[in-house]
């Protein structure tokens, strides 16, 4: 919570990214001070923390434990889960997803940034890039995380070198051309000491670029949502059936792409049957358009059918609906999963079974080598995966919509979710 | 109609909720019967606001519970009426005293009220048969919080398991239910307090009185200020005086305390929060203070 009250109403945007680095490099100290700096700690939870470290004996108050969540993690010490924290400066609200940096808890963090807009790694500068840099790094540009930002940490560690600092750069800069990294930052902090963080360093005047939380700040986001392809997954019909609102039929649903007006020549899939858009409603007020991610409710001019899982798309802008999906799956639980093996699929609003037909190859995500010879997928593996779905997808390819190209698989028997799957194509 | 977005932003709360009145959607969709936990307070106030706007003009498609301790503030239920009136939609009501009449929730005396909260809570969804119930946890209030799904699943002891929580990604909510179990659903879970501040003053929606400052008759006890009531005895050594005090949450009339504050209005709530000390919960609900592990004790056991 910042100390003022912000900008007026309206103007205050919101900022989700995910943070991965690890262990030890310093994730936990740097979020505490994001908090801390931004006076997002109340008195009260950092009197607890206070407490904690007095007993353990640390020497300085551990910024780290303001962040650790549930109580078997505190006492291993680690942070095993997904977590979420909040913090608001005057013009942004933000949304940490704070996720472990193991490779066995690949899942966690592949959820974690499954709805961010950047991605923060950590990297300790005595190390340098390691294996599981360059793998979270991996994982932020299959995810689409359409910002990405390199932290190169402890930076107090090593005298503030820059030329330590250059040489993560360019190592770094290097392997990103190997990835989809639309935006990339590489910033030199101490989290500890408070380095760049929100406050300029003074020990590092050879840098120019920006602080991180001046970064964070400023990074344009509303322009990385797809404006140009309509996609709206009906979600809900509403019918009021009372007198008031006796003719009243609108689709609820959240904009996934594109910008919806009335007068709009709209197609309803899979039926193809055309109509015309009559108004938009949020709540009790008519809207000009809508766009993502609004939840609105779409009125259409003609009497179609339309119910939950159908898409309203453009005429000549539509996705094709697809029985055969290629994708790639990050898998989940620990029963590998295996050609010919039924899952239940959700995409958007529809849900379907889907069977396996083809594992083409697991991606090692360390070094990016394709193994085609392993026709499975263990936990926290992530493979190329053909589907064989019992209804058509109204899909797109996940690099051009992160909504419209994702899905997660459910375990039938124990309704456990069990993967996550970004499309490639469908047909 | 409303003007054109230039440059297609929306400002935090509108994109806040949207995304709540997505989870709203799905759940009425997707859920044989939800039911919405309305404590009387000001999240779940927000709750039944994003509710409204989720399916108007239809109204709410699942009913209200609240679970009745008899310790309520009387400003509250008043407030719970209007609200209830108003949309039209179906209020049950779940009495602690009735679940002790009937035996399925022991009084021994020791236990706070809040704490028999619990065993009545999940008594009610069974009875009824809900199968998705949501919640005003928000993920800012509290650790344990941090790291539960907006789907939070429930065993068929009504149990949380925070070890093995289902991945939840981009939008896609898993709704998966064996008989017996159930779903707590938590639509504002990425609204910090003083989003829902905000959101309120935005929406010009009613809220108990007692959020706002007024006179009060309060005692002192374990460093909060509690208000006088006939439920909750003074102890030795307490004394009684009137103070200007607000509520920051609506609980038991007997363990939820006050401050003292002049804050009459949305604006000057807003301007006391962005400069608060003490978080909201740490502040004035005495059964959360014992120890920082104690809410995840709570939610395990089925607590809201
Ligand atoms: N000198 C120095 N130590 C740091 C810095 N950041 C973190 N540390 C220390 O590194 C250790 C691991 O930090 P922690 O935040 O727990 O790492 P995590 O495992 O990535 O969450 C702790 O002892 C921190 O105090 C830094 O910028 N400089």
């Amino acid at each position: 919570m910042a100390t003022t009250t912000g900008p007026a109403e309206g103007q205050m945007d919101l900022l989700r990214f995910a943070t991965a680095g690890s262990v030890d490099d310093g994730k936990s100290t740097l979020i505490g001070r994001l908090l801390y700096d931004s006076k997002s700690i109340f008195a009260d939870q950092l009197d607890a923390v206070e407490k904690t470290s007095e007993a353990r004996g640390d020497d300085y108050v551990d910024l780290s434990l303001l962040t650790d969540g549930l109580r078997s993690e505190r006492e291993q010490g680690i942070t095993i889960d997904v977590a979420y924290r909040y913090f608001a400066t005057p013009n942004r609200k933000f949304i940490i997803a704070d996720t472990p940096g193991h490779v066995q808890y690949t899942r966690n963090m592949v959820t974690g940034a499954s709805t961010a807009d950047l991605g923060l790694v950590l990297v300790d500068a005595r190390q340098g890039l390691t294996e599981q840099s360059r793998r979270h790094a991996v994982l932020l540009s299959l995810l689409r995380v359409p910002h990405l930002v390199l932290a190169v940490n402890k930076m107090d560690l090593v005298d503030y070198s820059q030329e330590v600092y250059e040489k993560i750069h360019a190592e770094f800069t290097q392997f990103a051309t190997k990835l989809n990294i639309p935006d990339l930052e590489v910033i030199p902090i101490s989290a500890l000491v408070g380095d760049n963080v929100v406050n300029r360093s003074e020990n590092m005047t050879w840098y120019s670029g920006p602080t991180l939380m001046h970064h964070l700040e400023h990074v344009h986001v509303a322009s990385d949502r797809d404006l140009v392809d309509v996609r709206f997954p009906v979600q809900y019909v509403v019918r009021p059936k009372s007198d008031e609102h006796h003719d009243y039929r609108g689709y609820g649903g959240q904009v996934a792409g594109g910008v919806l007006k009335p007068g709009d020549e709209v197609v309803v899939l899979p039926s193809g049957m055309t109509s015309v858009i009559e108004g938009i409603d949020l709540f009790d007020e008519e809207v000009a358009e809508a766009f993502p991610p609004m939840s609105v409710t779409v009125r259409l001019a003609d009497d179609v059918d339309v119910s939950r899982g159908d898409m309203i798309a453009r005429v000549k802008n539509a996705p094709t609906p697809s029985q055969d999906i290629d994708a790639m799956v990050c898998w989940m639980t620990t029963t590998p999963l295996k050609p010919r093996q039924k899952l239940a699929i959700k995409h958007t609003t529809r849900t379907a079974r889907a069977l396996v037909k083809d594992i083409q190859y697991r991606l090692d995500v360390n070094t990016l080598h394709r193994d085609q010879d392993t026709k499975e997928l263990g936990v926290n593996e992530i493979g190329r995966v053909q589907l064989r779905t019992t209804v058509p997808l109204l899909c797109d390819p996940y690099s051009q919509n992160r909504t419209t190209g994702s899905f997660i698989l459910i375990d039938e028997a124990t309704g456990v979710t069990v993967g996550a799957g970004m499309i490639n194509s469908g047909s | 109609m409303t003007t054109t977005h230039a440059d297609y932003r929306l400002s935090q709360l509108d994109q806040l909720e949207a995304e709540s009145i997505h989870i709203f959607r799905e759940v009425a969709s997707e859920f044989e019967k939800p039911v919405l936990m309305f404590s009387g307070g000001k999240d779940s106030i927000v709750m039944l606001r994003l509710a409204e706007k989720a399916f108007y003009p239809a109204k709410i498609p699942f009913p209200i519970m609240q679970i009745d301790n008899g310790l309520d503030f009387p400003e509250v239920m008043e407030t719970r009426d209007n609200w209830v009136n108003r949309l039209g939609v179906k209020l049950v009501v779940a009495s602690i005293d009735d679940a002790i009449a009937r035996g399925i929730v022991v009084d021994d005396g020791k236990t706070s009220r809040n704490r028999l909260q619990t065993p009545t809570l999940l008594n009610a969804i069974e009875e009824n048969g809900f199968t998705a119930a949501f919640g005003g946890g928000r993920r800012d209030e509290e650790k344990a919080r941090a790291k539960e799904r907006v789907y939070s699943h429930r065993d068929e002891f009504g149990q949380w398991d925070p070890k093995n929580q289902r991945p939840e990604l981009w939008s896609l909510y898993n709704g998966r239910l064996h008989a017996g179990e159930h779903m707590r659903i938590f639509p504002i879970s990425n609204w910090t307090e003083l989003d829902v501040w905000d959101y309120i003053r935005r929406e010009d929606i009613e809220i108990p009185s007692i959020y706002f400052a007024h006179q009060r008759r309060v005692f002192e006890r374990d460093g909060m200020l509690m208000s006088e009531t006939p439920l909750n005895p003074l102890r030795s050594g307490e004394t009684v005086e009137e103070r200007t005090v607000r509520f920051r949450t609506c609980g038991d009339m007997t363990l939820t305390g006050c401050v003292e504050s002049s804050a009459a209005t949305l604006d000057d709530i807003i301007e006391e929060i962005s400069v608060a000390r003490l978080t909201e919960r740490g502040a004035t609900r005495g059964d959360d203070r014992f120890s920082e592990a104690a809410m995840e004790d709570r939610k395990k056991e089925g607590y809201f």
